[in-house]
């Protein structure tokens, strides 16, 4: 069984269909990539999946669960999360704060009016230890709107990761990026991935990250699933090459 | 028979009198994205300066010629409304909208002592002119034929706001302006002065809606925040926004306070204000809301 | 790591209390340095600053602007004067129960309508229901005595502990003022406690970033709700509290520039931290008492601090006092 799979997923905007009745798989505990050029539909799809936009037609089912009209709370709470191709952080609270907001959240621990968050030492120490994993643990205090670039870019996926997802979506985790930070961003997700044993779908338009990362790639073009398959794989497929890597077409 | 005439007079009466209001609170919202608490003060003052120029005028010649004074009114409160916007609203633009309101709010009650100061406390009246007007016969009764004036400005208001907007090129500019600031000032309109203008257009409504109502009813310290919340409520069933929702709006709104008079007074109030909640969970937007 | 960022994270409000203590001696103290008349104008102060504290925990932590929180003030206030009126009650206990039921349903009901909408429309939506009320209690001359309003003689404390008949005027006054200042001790305690809490983070995380909360598994609209609620609440509890000092309610409290009023104090204080709608309130409430017996165009100095306070300085009292503190520090 598959972690998540949707069935002829549709949504259009006027004339243009973002996403063309795709069937999207991802099997447990690996790390997928979602490539394809600009307005291929992998937002729209992962927007769909993640429940900030309603489909046309078709169905999500994550682990044979129709998911396909749940509220995004309740899709939260059957294991999905996702961080975001423009950071979304809550500014005006420190980095730890960010985090542990997660984790009371998670353990609904956030209906309580009477006890002091900041004195849930459990709470409190568990934020650490995924600020820890991100690097981000001496900017504990520091308001989130103060973080350079790259360190927003990690909160916004330590937030997603804080909520122990069984499957992460991760949109454009290295865009605005200087190259220097990304591998260094991307080195730290895969391995709190790994480690945690999390499914992530990645989006990305770096095709070094992509071939470096992912144990999958799947490539969308104009609304529709073009080719699926390992890193080595889709290197060799030529259509790929044509209308996504530019490269001419052989022979 | 000839009461429902009446009243079905007394409903356009009172909604082109919104309209005008109403319409001018839209019309800065639309283009500017301002909600101006100070805008039924802005119609006070209207009220207050046509009544202070036709009292100092009256006398000297035929009542009739004193209609000329309320526009003088109106063009008033267009220039207070051309040094309001640079001063006070342009600081503001980059800030969260709420401080508008906030800025708005604090106009509201300079402008009430302004008024004070400058008049006084005592009601200020026009009545000459109404009552040099007398009546005229209207299916069997007798009606103020100055109410029917005031009818016929809400109505040529109207046309002559939607030929200004949809026929004129300051129209198309102010359109595009509300559709799309950005895009606008970036094929070379003049922003800046689009929303002076435009809301410099938007008080002369309000002073011209004051202008026109003082003959029929006395200007007092107060009127501008009462008549501000019934504006809300015309815009709020309307939609922000949009002219033909603070026509639509008006009418609406004069119909229901007319048949609310005359049916459940004491209801009258709270009805409008609990239509407007209706409409606002309803169509959050109002009947013709643009966003 | 762990454990020094746990023992700086850690509130110690038994320590907070200590830097607090003084001021509240102060407060203590107010009947026994000053005159009667200034614990009398103190306590509509508290009032107004409880009434602040409520409105900012949609304001500053939620960021909602609510132009309509006459409604739970007037409600507050009239729920005990009809308990006079109909009831013939005349304990101060009861009027406080009478007076927070009957704000928890008029703010949930208002609440859940308003809540649906965010910025300009929520303002707003709570500015006309607000005026509903204003008109019922406007129109219903009968029930609510129209222009003239309800009477409302003061009221035992405590239980009857302390029954207005056996005090003196002034004493009537103090006794009250201690009441009244014990009610905002209490309620800024709960307060802080309430914005320190899991919910108070939620809430501000709501503020912060929509989308964000929503996708980290919180209910955004019912947190609104809620927090709609309790600032509702504590509103009302302000006009309970300031009825019988006033000894009469009239629609004015309902009146729609009353509501403009409260949101006046908080942006006065500075909305974005905690004490500065307190600060806001007692400082509006000084300045309207001497603007309106200083000159008959007070509205006028009002608006024009307002205006000045938006354009020159958007983080309020609070905002200046730290940047004072700041410049203190740095000389020093």
């Amino acid at each position: 069984m598959s972690l998540l799979r949707t069935e002829k997923l549709h949504k259009s905007f006027g004339d243009t269909h973002a996403v063309d009745h795709v069937d999207f798989l991802v099997e447990q505990g690996e790390v997928l990539s979602l490539i394809g050029s600009n307005g291929a539909g992998k937002t729209t799809l992962v927007n769909l999946i993640s429940g900030l936009l309603p489909p046309d037609s078709g169905k999500i089912f994550l682990q044979e669960r129709d998911i396909t009209f749940l509220s995004v709370y309740d899709r939260i709470k059957a294991g999905l999360a996702r961080s975001f191709q423009l950071v979304n952080l809550f500014d005006q609270l420190t980095t730890l704060d960010n985090i542990a907001l997660a984790i009371f959240a998670r353990q609904e621990k956030t209906r309580q009016l009477t006890t002091l968050a900041e004195n849930d030492d459990a709470v409190t120490h568990e934020a650490l230890d995924v600020l820890d994993a991100f690097g981000l643990q001496n900017r504990w205090d520091m308001l989130a709107a103060g973080l350079a670039q790259g360190e927003r870019k990690l909160l916004d996926v330590a937030v997603a990761y804080a909520l122990r997802p069984r499957l992460l979506f991760l949109d454009e985790p290295t865009s605005g990026v200087s190259t220097r930070d990304k591998a260094r961003i991307m080195d730290t997700i895969t391995a709190v991935v790994r480690a945690g044993h999390i499914t992530a779908v990645i989006i990305e338009h770096d095709m070094d990250v992509v071939f470096t990362y992912s144990d999958r790639i799947v490539v969308m073009h104009e609304g529709a699933i073009l080719a699926d398959g390992t890193p080595d794989a889709i290197r060799a497929n030529d259509e790929v090459a044509t209308t996504l890597l530019g490269k001419p077409a052989t022979g | 028979m000839d009461i429902l005439i009446i009243q079905l007079f007394n409903s356009l009466l009172y909604a082109s009198i919104l309209f005008l209001i109403a319409g001018g609170l839209s019309l800065i919202y639309g283009v500017m994205r301002i909600v101006n608490l100070a805008h039924g003060s802005l119609y006070a003052v209207g009220a207050y300066v046509a009544a202070w120029l036709v009292g100092k005028v009256a006398g000297g010649m035929p009542a009739v010629l004193l209609l000329v004074l309320l526009p003088v009114g109106a063009l008033v409160v267009g220039v207070v409304g051309a040094v309001i916007e640079p001063t006070l609203l342009r600081p503001l633009y980059r800030r969260p909208e709420e401080y508008q309101l906030l800025v708005t709010f604090g106009l509201l009650l300079i402008l009430e002592d302004v008024m004070r100061f400058i008049w006084g406390g005592m009601p200020l009246s026009a009545g000459v002119l109404m009552e040099s007007l007398g009546s005229i016969r209207l299916f069997g009764s007798l009606y103020p034929t100055y109410n029917l004036i005031i009818i016929a400005v809400g109505g040529m208001a109207a046309l002559l706001l939607w030929a200004f907007i949809y026929r004129t090129k300051f129209g198309v500019l102010l359109r595009a302006t509300s559709q799309d600031m950005r895009m606008a000032s970036a094929l070379g309109v003049n922003v800046r002065r689009m929303y002076v203008q435009a809301f410099a257009l938007g008080c002369t409504m309000a002073g011209l809606g004051g202008a026109i109502v003082v003959p029929g009813q006395t200007a007092v310290l107060g009127m501008g925040q009462d008549v501000l919340i019934l504006a809300f409520v015309v815009v709020v069933i309307g939609g922000l926004g949009s002219l033909q929702g603070a026509l639509i709006g008006a009418l609406i709104v004069g119909c229901v306070r007319t048949v609310g008079i005359m049916l459940f007074p004491e209801i009258e109030l709270a009805l409008l204000y609990l239509i407007a909640a209706v409409v606002l969970l309803v169509r959050p937007t109002g009947l013709f809301g643009t966003q | 790591m762990t454990p020094l960022v746990t023992a700086s994270r850690t509130l110690k409000p038994l320590r907070l209390l200590l830097y607090v203590a003084p001021l509240v001696l102060l407060l203590l103290l107010v009947p026994y340095l000053m005159a009667p008349y200034q614990a009398y104008l103190l306590s509509y102060g508290l009032i107004m600053a409880i009434a602040a504290l409520g409105f900012n925990l949609l304001m500053g932590y939620t960021g909602l602007l609510s132009f309509g929180h006459s409604a739970y003030f007037g409600v507050g206030a009239y729920t005990a004067a009809l308990m006079v009126k109909y009831l013939h009650v005349t304990s101060m206990e009861l009027f406080l129960v009478g007076g927070l039921l009957a704000t928890l349903v008029v703010t949930a009901l208002f609440g859940f309508i308003c809540v649906r909408h965010t910025r300009i429309f929520f303002s707003i939506l709570t500015l006309a229901l607000s005026q509903v009320l204003w008109s019922l209690a406007y129109k219903f001359f009968w029930v609510t005595g129209g222009t003239d309003g309800l009477r409302v003689p003061t009221p035992s404390l405590l239980a009857g502990l302390v029954r207005a008949t056996s005090l003196s005027y002034s004493g009537k006054i103090i006794s009250y003022y201690y009441y009244v200042l014990a009610c905002f001790l209490l309620s800024v305690a709960l307060m802080w406690v309430i914005v320190h809490s899991p919910f108070g983070k939620a809430l501000q995380a709501i503020r912060d970033n929509e989308t964000r909360a929503s996708f980290i598994g919180i209910r955004v609209q019912r947190y609104r709700w809620y927090a709609f609620m309790v600032s509702g609440l504590f509103t009302g509890l302000a006009g309970i509290l300031w009825v019988p000092l006033n000894g009469l309610t009239t629609p004015d409290i309902l009146w729609w520039p009353f509501s403009g009023k409260i949101v006046f104090f908080s942006i006065l204080g500075g909305f974005r931290s905690f004490v500065g709608p307190l600060l806001g309130a007692v400082a509006f409430n000084y300045l309207e008492t001497y603007a309106i017996s200083a000159t008959v165009y007070w509205q006028l100095v009002l608006g024009g601090v307002l205006v000045l306070l938006v354009l020159l300085m958007p983080t309020g009292l609070v905002g200046l006092l730290s940047r004072l503190a700041f410049v203190w520090k740095r000389a020093t």
